[in-house]
C-alpha cells in the first residue's frame, strides 16, 4: 500500500507540466471530500425548489431535518467505523434494541433518565461486542456485524414480542421530539442534538490526536502500527464510541415517534451506509469528512421529499438513491487515483 | 576510543528450529555510517528488528550510550533515541507530510485547549515539519500540505528519513532505503544519510547495493548465517571481496578487523 | 512482538475461539427463531408454523393461538419466521427443515412468491400446506388458504370514508407498505380502499395507477400522494410529512396498518391538522381500545389472525387424520376468516362494530 513508487507524482524539482482544471478539482476534492456531495445537495435543493416551490417553505425544510435526524446521527457512528476500513451492518438493530429497552422500561414506570442510561449502556455494550470480535478475534467487520445483526435482531424480538410501545410526548425520553421554534423554522431537540454531535465529532476527528490515529489506522494499518499508533486500541475505540452514538440516535428516535417500534430499524443499516458513502467517505478507509455523512443523509431525504412533492411514482425514489450511491463511489475512486 | 552509541553482544533469536541470529555482535559509534550487508537469510532483518524493538531477542545484551537496555516494543526503542525507517516507510498515504511526521507523537496546544479539549497544535507542528525538511536540505518538497501519496518515491523517503532525524536522538536505522529508487533519488537519499552523520547521529544502513555502501559507509558490518563475520571499511577491501565474505567464499579470521588488514 | 513462533501458537487458539463464537451466535439465533419442540413422537402430528416475521404483534398473536390449538389437537408445533416482512429466504429454509423433519403439515404466512417452488416440493413430499393471511399466487400452490379478504377490508374503510365525507371534495393521501417490492396485501388493501370509495384503481397488480383526479361515489377527489411506510410508525410519520408538504389540503388518509396510522397521526398533529379522516386495517387490541375508541382513527377493519391460526391447525390435524379438504366458497380461492369495520362513530348505511364490541375479538391483547 505504501510501497515506494517510482515517478508516480511529479519528478523532483520540475514543475507540473499542465495544471489543468481537472487536476485542480482533483486536488481540491482530495483535501475536502465533503465538497462534491455539498454541491449535489445544493443543486438538488435548487432543482426541487423550482419544480415545486412548496419545497423551500421553512416548514418543509424543518421537516427535512427532522426526517434526517435519526439516520444522520447513526451515520456519525457508521462514519467512524468506515474510516477504519471497517463496516457495521448491525447499527439499526442496535438502535432499535436500545429504543425498545428504553421504551419498555419507561412505560413500566422506570424514571426517564434511568431508562435512557440503561438503553445507552446497552448500545455501547452491543457495539463493544462488534469491536472485540474485530480486534481480538481478528474477524472481518463485514462478517462480524452480519452475524451480530442477526443476534441483536433476535434479542429485540425476544424482548419486545413484536409490540410497539407508546409514550407521552414531553417526558424525559420523548424530550428529543419537542420542537424549538425559530421564526417559521421548527427544530426538534433531536435535530439540535444531531447537529451538536456533528460539531463534536468534526472537531474530534480533525483537531485531536485520536482523530489522526483513526485516519492513519484506516488508511494503512500496518504503516500506522510501525509508526507507533496503537491500532488495536484505536479500532476498538471506534466501535465503542460508535455505540455511544447509536445510543443517542435511539433517544432521538424515541422522541420522533413518541415510543418504540420493533420494525423501525429495518432499513436503517443500509440507510446509514448510504449516507456515509454519498457523503464522500471512502469504504476503503482513511479518507472522508464526517460532515459529509450529514450531507449524505440530507441528500437522501431531499430526494425522497422532493420527488414526493413532484408527485413522481414512488419507485423512482428508490432508483434515484441507487444512482446517487453509484455516482458517489465513482467520484471517490477518481479522487483516490493519484494521477500524474 | 570513544564509547559506542549502540552495542549488541551475543544476540540470539530462534524461530522454532530455524536460527535467525546465532550470537550477533554489533558496534555503532556516533557520527558514523555503519552499513550492514549480507545475503538473504543472513539475519539482517532480524537483527534490525531486535535493535528497533520490533522483536525481542532470546538472549544477548544491548547497550545504548553505555547503558544496558531491554526493549519490549518499538516505543521503548524510540524512547531510547533509536529511530527506524522501515523498508515500507510506514507512512499513511492519505495524510499530509506534517501529520505523518508527527504520527503517534502529536503535539497539543498549551493550556486548556490542549489538556481539556485535546486540541492539536497544528500551526506549530507544520512549522517544525517545514524546519525538519529544510534542515535535511530537501529543497524539492515545496508543499508540506500535500498528501504523502502525491509525492515521488524519493520525496516520500525524505519524509520518512526527516521523521527519523527529527526524533532520533541517538541512532537512525535505515532498511534498504534506496531499493525502489532511481539514480537521481538514490543520490538524494545518500546525501541525507551524510547529513545525519554530520549531525552526530549514528546511522545503520542496510543495503544490497554495493556501490552505495562503498560510497557512503564508514564501516561495513558483514552478516552471514546469523553471525557477524567481519567488519571492513571501504578502503580495506574491495566490493568484490566484501561480496565474497558475504557469501562465504572467503573467510576473515575472527580476530581480523579492518585495521589489521592491509589496504589495497 | 513475535513473528513466526507466536503466530504458529496463536493459530489453533484463534480457530477455537472462532468456532466457539460462531456456535454461540448460531444457537442464540436458533433459539430466537422460536423453534419449539421438534419431530413428533408417534401419534403426534408434526406441523411447522412459518410466519412472516415475529416483530409484528399480529403474527405473534397467530403464534399464540396456533400453540393453544396445537395443544388441544395433539399437534407438535415448530415455529419459524422471516427476519423481516418480505424475507423469503428464511422461509424457504424453514420449509426445507419441515421436509427433513418429516412434518405432516406446514402453516405459512407467505412473504413472497419466491417460496412457491419450495412449497411445491413440500407437497410432493406428502406434506399438507395451508396458507394463512396471504393467499399465494396462484392459489393452487397450497392445499387451502385462510385469509382476511384484504380487498374487502379495504373496501369497508373506503365505503366508510366516502360516506363520512358526505359529498365534500376528497384530497386523499395513500400511505402504502412498500415502494421497492410488490406484496399482495399492499395492493389488495390499497385497491380495496379505492374501490370502496368508488374509484377505479387502474391496475390489478400495482399501486399508484389510479387517475389522480376524478369522481368518487360522493363527489370529486384528488389523490395527493402515494408514499411507502414500511408498515411502521416512523415510516408512517415521514410519509405523512411528505404528503402534507406536497398538499396541505389532505382530508382523507388511507394507511396500510395501525403503526403506519399511528405515525401519520403524529405528523398531522405536529402540523396542526385536525379533522383529517384517518382509516386503517388491523384490529389489534392496543389500537382498538386506544386510538379507534377515541375516534382519532376514524375507522379500522379488524382481522382475526388468531382464528386463522387455530382453524389452520385444526385443518391440518384433520387432513393428517384422513379428513377431507375443506371446500372453497364459489368464486374465491381462499376461505375468508372474516373482517369487520370498527368505528367509534357509526354512520347510517354502513354497518360497523363499536370498539367495545370489537374488543372481545381483538388480537394481541
Amino acid at each position: 500500500m505504501s510501497q515506494v513508487l517510482e515517478a508516480s507524482g511529479a519528478p523532483d524539482g520540475i514543475p507540473m507540466a499542465r495544471n489543468t482544471a481537472g487536476r485542480r478539482v482533483h486536488a481540491v476534492l482530495h483535501r475536502m471530500p465533503a465538497l462534491s456531495p455539498l454541491v449535489v445537495l445544493i443543486i438538488a435543493c435548487v432543482v426541487f425548489g423550482f419544480a415545486n416551490p412548496r419545497f423551500v417553505r421553512p416548514e418543509n425544510l424543518s421537516i427535512l431535518l427532522q426526517q434526517a435526524a435519526v439516520v444522520g446521527s447513526l451515520a456519525i457512528g457508521q462514519t467512524l467505523v468506515i474510516l477504519t476500513a471497517g463496516i457495521d451492518l448491525s447499527v439499526g438493530a442496535i438502535m432499535v434494541l436500545a429504543t425498545l429497552v428504553m421504551g419498555k422500561l419507561a412505560s413500566g414506570g422506570t424514571p426517564g433518565p434511568l431508562a435512557l442510561a440503561i438503553g445507552f449502556v446497552l448500545a455501547v455494550l452491543a457495539a463493544a461486542v462488534n469491536g472485540l470480535l474485530v480486534t481480538r478475534i481478528k474477524l472481518p467487520p463485514f462478517i462480524v456485524t452480519l452475524g451480530t445483526l442477526s443476534v441483536f435482531t433476535a434479542l429485540t424480538l425476544i424482548y419486545a414480542h413484536g409490540q410497539t410501545i407508546s409514550l407521552s410526548p414531553g417526558t424525559f425520553l420523548t424530550w428529543t421530539g419537542t420542537t424549538v421554534q425559530i421564526g417559521r423554522f421548527g427544530f426538534t431537540v433531536g435535530v439540535l442534538l444531531m447537529l451538536l454531535l456533528y460539531i463534536v465529532f468534526a472537531y474530534a476527528l480533525r483537531q485531536t490526536a485520536w482523530g489522526r490515529h483513526l485516519y492513519a489506522t484506516g488508511d494503512d494499518t500496518e504503516a500506522a502500527r510501525l509508526a507507533g499508533v496503537r491500532t488495536s486500541r484505536v479500532l476498538l475505540s471506534a466501535y465503542i464510541i460508535a455505540g455511544a452514538v447509536f445510543g443517542i440516535a435511539a433517544w432521538i428516535l424515541v422522541g420522533r415517534i413518541n415510543g418504540a417500534d420493533p420494525n423501525a430499524g429495518v432499513n436503517a443499516n443500509l440507510e446509514s451506509i448510504t449516507a456515509v458513502v454519498i457523503g464522500g467517505t471512502s469504504l476503503f478507509g482513511g479518507r472522508g469528512a464526517v460532515v459529509g455523512s450529514l450531507i449524505g443523509a440530507l441528500i437522501v431525504q431531499v430526494f425522497d421529499n422532493g420527488l414526493a412533492l413532484i408527485g413522481i411514482d414512488p419507485n423512482y425514489q428508490v432508483l434515484a438513491v441507487g444512482v446517487l450511491v453509484i455516482a458517489a463511489v465513482a467520484a471517490d475512486q477518481w479522487i483516490r487515483s493519484v494521477k500524474s | 576510543m570513544t564509547l559506542p552509541i549502540l552495542e549488541a553482544h551475543g544476540l540470539v533469536k530462534t524461530f522454532g528450529h530455524v536460527v535467525g541470529l546465532a550470537g550477533v555482535d554489533l558496534t555503532l559509534y556516533s557520527g558514523e555510517v555503519l552499513a550492514v550487508i549480507g545475503d538473504n537469510g543472513a539475519g539482517k532483518s532480524t537483527l534490525i528488528k531486535c535493535l528497533s524493538g520490533a522483536m525481542i531477542p532470546d538472549s544477548g545484551r544491548m547497550l545504548v550510550d553505555g547503558r544496558p537496555v531491554a526493549f519490549r516494543n518499538t516505543q521503548d526503542a524510540r524512547d531510547a533515541g533509536i529511530e527506524t525507517v522501515y523498508q515500507t516507510l510506514a507512512v499513511a498515504p492519505a495524510l499530509d507530510v506534517t501529520s505523518n511526521m508527527f504520527l503517534a507523537r502529536e503535539r497539543r496546544r498549551p493550556g486548556l485547549l490542549g489538556s481539556v479539549f485535546r486540541m492539536l497544535d497544528t500551526p506549530n507542528m507544520k512549522k517544525q515539519a517545514r524546519q525538519h525538511i529544510d534542515d535535511l536540505g530537501i529543497s524539492t518538497l515545496q508543499n508540506i500540505n500535500q498528501a504523502v501519496e502525491t509525492l515521488s518515491g524519493g520525496q516520500r523517503q525524505a519524509v520518512a528519513v526527516a521523521r527519523a532525524a527529527a526524533f532520533g536522538g541517538q541512532v537512525v536505522i535505515l532498511d534498504e532505503p534506496t531499493a525502489a529508487l532511481g539514480v537521481r533519488e538514490t543520490g538524494q537519499v545518500l546525501e541525507l544519510v551524510r547529513d545525519l552523520r554530520s549531525r552526530g547521529l549514528g546511522v545503520i544502513l542496510i543495503s544490497h547495493n554495493m556501490p552505495n555502501v562503498f560510497e557512503v559507509a564508514d564501516r561495513i558490518h558483514i552478516q552471514r548465517l546469523g553471525r557477524r563475520v567481519g567488519v571492513i571499511t571501504p578502503t580495506s577491501h574491495t566490493p568484490a571481496e566484501a561480496v565474497a565474505i558475504m557469501t562465504g567464499a572467503v573467510r576473515l579470521g575472527t580476530a581480523e578487523t579492518a585495521e589489521g588488514h592491509q589496504a589495497r | 512482538m513475535d513473528e513466526r513462533g507466536g503466530a504458529a501458537r496463536r493459530g489453533p487458539i484463534r480457530r477455537g475461539m472462532v468456532v466457539a463464537v460462531a456456535g454461540l451466535a448460531g444457537s442464540v439465533v436458533l433459539a430466537a427463531c422460536g423453534s419449539s419442540g421438534g419431530g413428533g413422537s408417534s401419534g403426534q402430528v408434526g406441523v411447522s408454523l412459518i410466519l412472516k416475521t415475529l416483530s409484528n404483534p399480529y403474527f405473534v398473536s397467530m403464534e399464540n393461538d396456533a400453540k393453544r390449538e396445537a395443544a388441544k389437537d395433539n399437534v407438535t408445533l415448530t415455529v419459524a419466521a422471516g427476519q423481516s416482512d418480505g424475507d423469503t429466504q428464511t422461509q424457504i429454509s424453514a420449509i426445507d427443515n419441515a421436509i427433513s423433519r418429516g412434518d405432516k403439515g406446514i402453516l405459512i404466512t407467505i412473504n413472497g412468491d419466491a417460496v412457491n417452488s419450495e412449497l411445491q416440493k413440500a407437497r410432493n413430499a406428502g406434506i399438507y400446506v395451508v396458507a394463512l393471511d396471504t393467499a399465494p399466487t396462484p392459489a393452487s400452490v397450497v392445499d387451502v388458504t385462510y385469509a382476511t379478504d384484504n380487498e374487502q377490508a379495504g373496501k369497508l374503510i373506503g365505503q366508510y370514508a366516502a360516506a363520512k365525507l358526505n359529498g365534500a371534495h376528497a384530497v386523499i393521501a395513500m400511505l402504502d407498505l412498500f415502494n421497492n417490492q410488490v406484496v399482495s396485501v399492499d395492493t389488495a388493501r390499497d385497491h380495496g380502499f379505492l374501490e370502496g370509495m368508488g374509484i377505479d384503481p387502474g391496475s390489478k397488480t400495482q399501486n399508484g395507477q389510479e387517475a389522480k383526479t376524478g369522481h368518487y361515489s360522493g363527489g370529486d377527489y384528488t389523490v395527493a400522494c402515494h408514499q411507502p411506510t414500511q408498515g411502521a410508525i416512523p415510516g408512517g410519520k415521514t410519509a405523512m410529512e411528505n404528503c402534507l408538504s406536497s398538499n396541505g389540503d389532505i382530508n382523507v388518509v388511507y394507511t396500510i396498518n395501525e403503526p403506519a396510522a399511528d405515525g401519520a397521526l403524529q405528523a398531522l398533529s405536529a402540523a396542526g391538522k385536525t379533522n383529517v379522516l384517518v382509516v386503517t386495517i388491523d384490529g389489534s387490541c392496543k389500537y382498538v381500545n386506544g386510538l379507534v375508541k377515541s375516534g382519532t382513527i376514524a375507522a379500522d377493519s379488524a382481522q382475526y389472525p388468531g382464528k386463522m391460526a387455530s382453524v389452520g391447525v385444526k385443518t391440518i390435524a384433520s387432513l393428517a387424520g384422513g379428513g377431507k379438504k375443506p371446500s372453497l366458497p364459489s368464486g374465491q380461492d381462499f376461505i375468508n376468516t372474516g373482517t369487520a369495520l370498527v368505528t367509534a362513530n357509526p354512520l347510517s348505511g354502513v354497518s360497523s362494530q363499536t370498539p367495545t364490541q370489537a374488543a372481545t375479538a381483538c388480537w394481541g391483547g
